[in-house]
């Protein structure tokens, strides 16, 4: 009895805060997302990542994480608060992943996540992917001793790969095509598929070609395995949030497009305020005013500060020094851009007007 | 006077009352049975995966590392499960062969009159029994089998040769002429090519069920009354010769039972051969499940597998139980 008159006593607040809440909804012109309402009042942003991939997530010895997956997270904090160190990291499997986005246990995922149709589907998993951060392929990596350059090295040859992964599939699908056999060796795990290669059981090992440089920066002697140049699959990695929330959804596509809009402009982490002054004292530089939040509401528009790109290069950079910086040819995966290069430099990042 | 018996009323009747409450337990039984049955089969029809087999014959488009029967990605998904159990059915067996002549050895050992020998079980025995049999395969495989070189650097013993990419044995080529392992271009060709994976697998399910047979075996002879060793040397019978011919005889029937355990043991724990990239049963299936998307087919496949090879063994265990018992005169 006491708790139903305890509910009953406290139902005209339940009431008033209903009424409030709709009130507010019908007169306030701005965005309206009860995700970012949630981060907003919890005062961090939680990111699913991996944790455990050099250069993408990866928990260092001070504690604190470093790659370019972590970095996203990072851009996305500083856009809400202006402060990239309001993040909460979460590891998760891949299995565990897209529960804990649908359930609510994290606010968004950047942890190499491919982007496929039964992922973003309503039907499959349901999911509201951003713009792709890195555009991967499945690759083979071989010890440069053995002479393996190309597939037709393989022949007859025993292969290592984790089982279970699209990886083991795709290295079937491309063997058969060429008509080479081979011996597949399959293990549970990614420590015991790369343990037997590195025993010398296999030849090679397959998995997607940034895991794969991102393992050998952890192998004794990197320098002595090479990625073959052959790609046997698109694995797009993107950043991805719950679908049901578009402006939340907004928020992360535009704050990852602001990293890439940023280098196309060749704003950096070192130029950005420099930028800005330069901006402000320039009335007839109406794009950079614009992208920068000197002149006009972008910010506003998707429910973030206005000078949310200020606080986003001046936290991480731009793009290509985010890619430089966690698996660039200067890191220790040495991986070159390729693909990840500007479109106008003959890659696939792209992003589209501030406008 | 007596009073009259009067009619037992049905609910306090000994020959009714038995069966109603038999009969009621059934029925919550099979009523509980329908609900989950009912249950299960609604979900699985609102999510579109109503069982079916019909993947079964769709070709596997993967390829499996070693097989005894002729395999390639082209035939169905019912022959690569086939290509597994195969494989499985090979490990297993010949685990069992070899579990029972070690564990054999090492349970006779205990009653040996070489103190070495005997201590020498003992530390086998409980070294080996208390360590999980994965992290024993892991062991065999990755430190011990993988640390084996390739070509001339592998390790040659008469009629064996150990290497990285498998070991090879010894054995009668054609003609009935002794063909030992030999080096042709750099690679080893012998009659009998093992994989590593396959080699490793069965060293730790035998050197681990080989310990739990032994502890059987010395439980069966210590079973044996001492007056009958001590009948057996008074009749100038050696220590072999007890052993064989009076000792062991009168140990089988203790000794049966238990090793049926251990056997089915052996066959279940077989499937931990995915830990070192062998291809049995279990990891043919997780590659049909990852293919497929068919989680309960593959699943009740898996089951339906393991228990009739282990329902076989335990048959033929039964079998033999009956053939060693002491017949009372």
């Amino acid at each position: 009895m006491v708790r139903l008159r305890r509910l009953l006593a406290s139902s005209p607040l339940l009431l008033a805060l209903a009424i409030g809440g709709c009130a507010d909804e019908s007169g306030g012109g701005g965005v309206q997302s009860e995700k970012m309402n949630t981060i907003r009042s919890r005062g961090k942003l939680v990111c699913g990542v991996d944790g455990k991939l050099p250069g993408f997530s990866f928990l260092g010895p001070d504690g604190s994480y470093s790659g370019l997956d972590a970095d996203t997270c990072r851009a996305v904090a500083a856009a809400l608060f202006g402060d990239p160190a309001k993040v909460e990291y979460r590891d998760l499997n891949s299995s565990e992943r897209f529960a804990a986005l649908a359930s609510g246990e994290v606010d968004m995922l950047a942890r190499n996540t491919t982007m496929t149709l039964s992922r973003d589907s309503a039907g499959g998993n349901g999911i509201s992917f951003g713009p792709t951060t890195f555009f991967d392929g499945q690759g083979l990596m071989a010890p440069v001793a053995s002479g393996i350059r190309t597939l037709k090295d393989l022949a007859g040859k025993p292969i290592c790969v984790e089982s279970g992964t699209t990886t083991e599939l795709n290295l079937a699908d491309r063997m058969r095509e060429q008509g080479i056999a081979y011996t597949p060796l399959k293990f549970q795990t990614g420590d015991q598929t790369y343990a037997a290669y590195l025993g010398g059981r296999c030849v090679a090992v397959t998995s997607d070609r940034s895991q794969l440089a991102a393992k050998r920066s952890s192998f004794p002697d990197p320098a002595a395995h090479v990625l073959l140049p052959e790609v046997m699959s698109k694995e797009p990695l993107t950043p991805a949030s719950v679908n049901g929330d578009p402006a939340w959804s907004d928020a992360i596509r535009w704050t990852v497009f602001a990293l890439f809009q940023a280098e196309e402009l060749g704003i950096t982490k070192a130029n950005v305020a420099a930028k800005l002054a330069e901006a402000k004292a320039n009335p007839n530089q109406a794009d950079l005013r614009r992208f920068l939040g000197v002149e006009g509401d972008f910010g506003k528009q998707l429910g973030l500060p206005a000078d949310f790109v200020v606080k986003v290069v001046g936290a991480v950079g731009n793009y290509g020094e985010v890619f430089e910086r966690n698996v660039g040819t200067g890191s220790p995966l040495r991986l070159e851009r390729a693909e990840n290069r500007q479109w106008n430099k003959g890659g696939l990042i792209y992003s589209p007007p501030f406008r | 006077m007596t009073p009259e018996p009067r009619a037992i009323p049905w609910w306090r009747d000994r020959r009714v009352v038995p069966w109603l409450v038999q009969g009621g337990v059934g029925l919550v039984v099979l009523v509980v049975i329908a609900l989950l049955l009912g249950n299960l089969v609604r979900n699985l029809t609102a999510a579109g995966l109503l069982l079916s087999w019909r993947w079964l014959g769709q070709p596997a488009s993967f390829d499996v590392a070693e097989s005894l029967i002729p395999f390639d990605a082209a035939m169905p998904y019912w022959r690569a499960l086939l290509v597994g159990l195969v494989n499985s059915l090979r490990a297993i067996l010949v685990g069992l062969v070899g579990a029972t002549l070690l564990g054999t050895a090492v349970g006779m050992a205990a009653y040996s009159g070489n103190g070495l020998v005997r201590r020498l079980g003992r530390v086998y025995v409980e070294l080996i029994r208390n360590i999980p049999l994965l992290l024993q395969l892991l062991f065999w495989y990755f430190v011990v089998f993988l640390s084996f070189r390739n070509g001339t650097e592998a390790l040659q013993l008469p009629g064996v040769v150990l290497a990285k990419s498998g070991l090879y044995l010894a054995w009668f080529a054609e003609g009935w002429r002794w063909q030992g392992p030999e080096l042709v271009n750099g690679v080893w060709q012998a009659p009998w090519r093992f994989s590593v994976e396959f080699a490793a697998l069965l060293t730790g399910l035998i050197t681990y069920t080989g310990a739990f047979v032994a502890e059987v075996v010395r439980g069966g002879i210590a079973a044996v009354p001492k007056g009958q060793w001590e009948a057996a040397t008074s009749l100038g019978l050696h220590w072999g010769a007890s052993m064989r011919r009076v000792v062991l005889p009168q140990a089988l029937p203790v000794i049966i039972p238990g090793l049926n355990s251990q056997y089915i043991s052996l066959a279940k724990n077989s499937a931990l051969a995915v830990a070192v990239g062998y291809a049995d049963l279990y990891s043919v299936a997780e590659t049909t499940l990852n293919q497929t998307g068919r989680a309960l087919e593959v699943f009740l496949l898996l089951l339906g597998a393991y228990l009739v090879i282990d329902l076989v063994i335990s048959l033929l265990m039964n079998g033999l139980n009956q053939l060693v018992q002491i017949r009372e005169r």
